[in-house]
């Protein structure tokens, strides 16, 4: 008898059965039209299965491994940041309704994730003061480099400008997948943890666009309205990479002429899950709807005149324009997007707000008490931060993080990373989850590892 | 059913947010601040639980029953895959954790390399795609980097994808450059090799193939195929979207192709989410291996584990930190669950097909009569012809059984198109009912057609105008604007309306 599987439905008579339906003497013979060249002449190498049980001890004592953002004290940030992330989050990613559906390719029946994406988008649009947004990206460095494919096709140009202080992952990114798009990537350095708005002028001319990241990879905000303008002045579009939860204190892109607003989804209700899976968002002025990337929901009417959502503006995807598609996306990000409705909606008008003063607030608390009770040194004192600041540390960063995690704080980002001349500063995010007393801390560990 | 803005109400709210007494004050200029608060809705939480729990009665998913959504591989998703995934130790790790805080994370990673190079028969993988399109992505910039490394960049232009394809083969062709050359199929549903012979010389760079293919059908030519890419010096690029059908039976590598993506969203049970995440892993043979992605997960020599950023080939990164972690906790623990029993899976998936096709195929047309893989396609050409039934109509009238329709109108080259694959999670019961719903819908064409056209009958809405929809795009709520809909703002005054809208 063949020995069942929990994932496996069918039984020795039903097999049976069903072999005599289709013609054939043995599940071997479906195979027949695989040559025998072809063909794995030998079990796979993998261990035995395991039952659910040995799986979850196996997998449990992986995690045990790990030393997450749980067990230590962490003020590490650099793009992906950990905000509290509400029950109903959980909750509602949980339905299996939505868990286990696919792509809404027949809307009928699937009027519930296509309204949850219309909402969304109606959010994310709210939040950036853009006219459209996409149903989301993979990630907050992906939608980058679809935004710069909007760019190139929208202005016919083939150069990049980005700048220095957008997270090194985004510039990564558009970099990989700047020689098949026939762009050109400028950065543009900054200067003192910002961005000079002239120097943006300079390299903007023939640009196809300009992205730059408000608050910056520093967390110093950037004189946005004047770096769009710098932008626009060139002919070039306005990209700007934002933090969602900043956009109830600071302005929506869309206000001061920013053409795409782009950016990380995880800070707004994912986990931070060792780098993803996320969601990436992308919302543009109304001139690009016809060249946005990825899955757009619409709404529309039914047969009864009642109203109905679809996935609309179909003939700019791949799986209608096949070499001419704006984009080869398919799968998104759909589960993680609607994690990040659900906190959007959680939070509300005052609530994005009042995160926002309370990360103000605490970063600027913790700036003070690292200047004066551990004695450091901030790096760029002469700019406004948001939740992030950068901190000169006295020595190599990389050690002060070795010594202060074995004291149980995990105290930052070592930029030396990613910026050359960096490498005694460290790059501190503050959060809505610590607290004054763990900021005490933070200065006590670090006067103590930097003395 | 209203939208959550529509429920909302000035002074509503669901969250509490630390507010810490005694802080300094922060300064923000002026002239960045918001000036208008976004509109987001105002609900209390029992409400915001209410909306999105009627919202989730009116999606259909695998947990809701049958979804033989052809290429999908609509599979069960093991409900353990998402407590695995939620442990602290996981959730809540922080991608820049230095390498000691983060070993069980890289050993996952380690050992799910391991076994995806033994399922797929090649040398070296990468995890950081985030999705099967991405992994098509970074498979043709790994082609471009290796004919660069050899100077034929300059030359090595086209890629050859046939008729069959997915749209995001030609569209990842695209996106990194390189031009399409079509090749076509032949009557028996495989590539047209003849057709591919005249097309394939030294200014080919690869072939994009997936085998089985969207027809469902095995290329019975595969290594004659490998031989003229191969000996036209170019390389061939597997479309992973079809693997269910081939696991432990025949793997890509041995079938000769040298990257593969593997999308673990189908395959290896990651939920798909209402569209994502999903996963894109690459695999690749040993003269691609330079060029991969970084960092790379790798395992010292001391037996820890850890990033390996020093590749000075590599084409850079495609997605931030080393890719969608939670996706691989899924896959993972649903690999160990099969185990070396992994074959038996695609063996059910290709029972369950070939049951379901030798059910139907007298009731529909079958373009290509032969065995199928995973998933096979049939067409209402007939039905149409005779009763003016479509595929479409077919599909609709599906959900009045309550089953979620297959694929329709793809692959392009089989008109009225229905791509139907089962996959392995079915008994026997929900593949007769199917079955006797698809016959019965064939009867219903021909005596009253006018249930098919009119259907579905009895879901949330009945069916959509998308023309409608794509004419006049409303892809946001408009509030006090918003069509149909005079009443609806409540959420702020007219005075602070502020963007877009």
């Amino acid at each position: 008898m063949t020995r069942a599987h929990p994932f496996l439905g069918l039984t020795d008579s039903d097999r049976e059965e069903m072999l005599a339906t289709i013609g054939v003497a043995s599940v071997e013979e479906l195979f027949r039209d695989i040559p025998q060249g072809v063909r794995l002449q030998r079990e796979l190498d993998l261990e035995p299965a395991l039952s659910e049980q040995e799986v979850f001890a196996h997998l449990a004592e992986l995690a045990a491994h790990n030393v997450p953002a749980s067990q230590e004290l962490s003020f590490l940030g650099a793009g992906i940041y950990d905000h509290y992330v509400p029950a109903v989050v959980d909750a509602v990613m949980q339905r299996g309704e939505f868990l286990t559906a696919y792509t809404p390719y027949q809307p009928e029946m699937s009027q519930g994730v296509l309204q949850a994406i219309f909402e969304y988008q109606t959010a994310i649009c709210e939040l950036t003061g853009m006219d459209v947004s996409n149903a989301s990206g993979y990630d907050g460095t992906t939608v980058a480099a679809d935004a710069c494919f909007v760019a190139k096709h929208a202005t016919g140009r083939a150069k990049i400008v980005i700048t220095e202080a957008t997270n090194p992952q985004v510039r990564q990114v558009v970099k990989t997948y700047a020689p098949g798009f026939g762009l050109e990537i400028v950065e543009v350095p900054h200067r003192d943890g910002v961005t000079d708005p002239a120097d943006v002028a300079r390299a903007a001319e023939d640009a196809a666009a300009v992205i730059f990241q408000q608050p910056n990879f520093f967390g110093c905000l950037e004189a946005a309205p004047d770096l769009a303008a710098a932008a626009a002045d060139a002919g070039a579009l306005g990209i700007v990479h934002a933090d969602p939860l900043s956009l109830g204190v600071l302005e929506a892109p869309g206000r001061y002429g920013a053409a795409i607003a782009i950016g990380e989804g995880q800070a707004a209700g994912n986990f931070p899950s060792y780098g993803g899976p996320h969601y990436g968002f992308l919302a543009a002025r109304q001139d690009f709807i016809r060249r946005m990337p990825g899955r757009i929901v619409g709404e529309t009417l039914d047969a009864a005149g009642e109203r109905g959502y679809v996935l609309t503006l179909q003939t700019r995807e791949q799986h209608i324009r096949r070499e001419k598609a704006t984009s080869n996306i398919t799968t998104n990000q759909t589960l993680l997007a609607l994690g990040g409705l659900v906190y959007l909606t959680w939070l509300g008008p005052q609530g994005i707000r009042e995160l926002g003063e309370t990360c103000l607030s605490l970063s600027a608390y913790a700036k003070q008490q690292l200047v004066e009770r551990a004695g450091l040194e901030l790096v760029f004192s002469n700019q406004t931060t948001f939740k992030e600041f950068a901190v000169r540390v006295g020595r190599n960063a990389r050690d002060v993080v070795a010594a202060a995690r074995e004291r149980g704080v995990h105290p930052g980002y070592a930029l030396g990373r990613d910026y050359e001349g960096m490498d005694d500063v460290l790059l501190v995010a503050v959060t809505e989850r610590r607290t004054p007393a763990e900021i005490d801390r933070l200065a006590d560990v670090l006067a103590e590892v930097t003395r | 059913m209203k939208l959550i803005y529509e429920k909302s109400q000035p002074g509503r709210r669901a969250s509490t947010v630390a507010r810490p007494d005694g802080l300094p004050d922060a300064h923000v200029p002026e002239e960045l601040r918001r000036k208008n608060p976004p509109r987001l809705p105002e609900v209390p939480e029992f409400e915001l639980m209410r909306h999105f729990t009627e919202l989730s009665t009116r999606n259909f998913g695998v947990d809701t029953g049958f979804y033989p959504l052809g290429s999908c591989t609509m599979k069960y998703n093991p409900r353990i895959n998402e407590r695995l995934a939620a442990l602290p130790g996981f959730a809540a790790l922080h991608p820049l954790q230095e390498e000691s805080g983060a070993q069980g994370a890289l050993e996952l990673m380690w050992r799910l390399q391991e076994i995806l190079m033994e399922v797929t028969g090649l040398d070296a993988v990468s995890l950081q795609p985030a999705a099967g399109s991405q992994g098509e992505l970074t498979g043709l910039m790994l082609i471009r980097a290796y004919f660069e490394s050899k100077g034929e960049s300059e030359h090595r232009r086209k890629v050859v994808v046939p008729d069959t394809a997915h749209g995001t083969n030609p569209a990842s062709v695209t996106m990194t450059g390189y031009e399409m050359t079509h090749v076509k199929t032949d009557a028996r549903g495989n590539i047209d090799v003849e057709d591919l012979r005249a097309k394939v010389d030294e200014n080919t760079a690869a072939l994009m193939l997936t085998n089985p293919s969207t027809l469902g059908l095995f290329d019975e030519n595969i290594e004659e195929i490998e031989r003229i890419f191969h000996g036209a010096g170019a390389l061939m690029y597997y479309d992973g979207a079809n693997l269910n059908a081939v696991c432990g039976i025949s793997r890509p590598g041995d079938m000769g192709f040298d990257v593969v993506h593997i999308n673990l969203h189908k395959t290896f049970s990651q939920p798909h989410g209402g569209g994502g995440p999903g996963g894109g892993p690459i695999a690749v043979r040993d003269i691609l291996e330079p060029f991969l992605p970084v960092p790379a997960v790798v395992r010292k020599d001391d037996g820890s584990f850890g990033l390996d950023f020093d590749r000075p080939q590599t084409i850079g990164k495609v997605r931030a930190f080393t890719g969608p972690f939670g996706v691989f906790v899924s896959s993972y623990a649903y690999l160990r669950m099969w185990g070396d029993r992994l074959r038996e899976m695609s063996e059910a998936a290709v029972l369950n097909a070939n049951y379901v096709l030798a059910r139907l195929k007298d009731a529909y047309d079958l373009e290509f009569d032969r065995l199928c893989m995973h998933e096979f396609v049939l067409s209402a050409r007939t039905m149409k012809k005779e009763h003016g039934c479509t595929a479409l109509d077919v599909a609709k009238r599906l959900m009045d059984y309550n089953f979620h329709p297959p694929t329709i109108y793809f692959p392009l080259i089989v008109p009225e198109a229905l791509m139907i694959e089962p996959t392995e999670s079915e008994t026997k019961e929900t593949l007769d009912a199917f079955c006797e719903a698809m016959l019965a819908i064939a009867r219903e064409a021909a005596a009253e057609p006018e249930l098919l056209k009119e259907a579905p009958h009895d879901r949330p809405v009945k069916r959509l105008d998308e023309v409608r929809a794509a004419k006049n795009p409303v892809v946001k709520y408009g509030f006090e604007g918003h069509p149909g809909q005079p009443h609806a703002a409540t959420a702020a005054a007219v005075d602070e309306a502020p963007q877009g809208a």
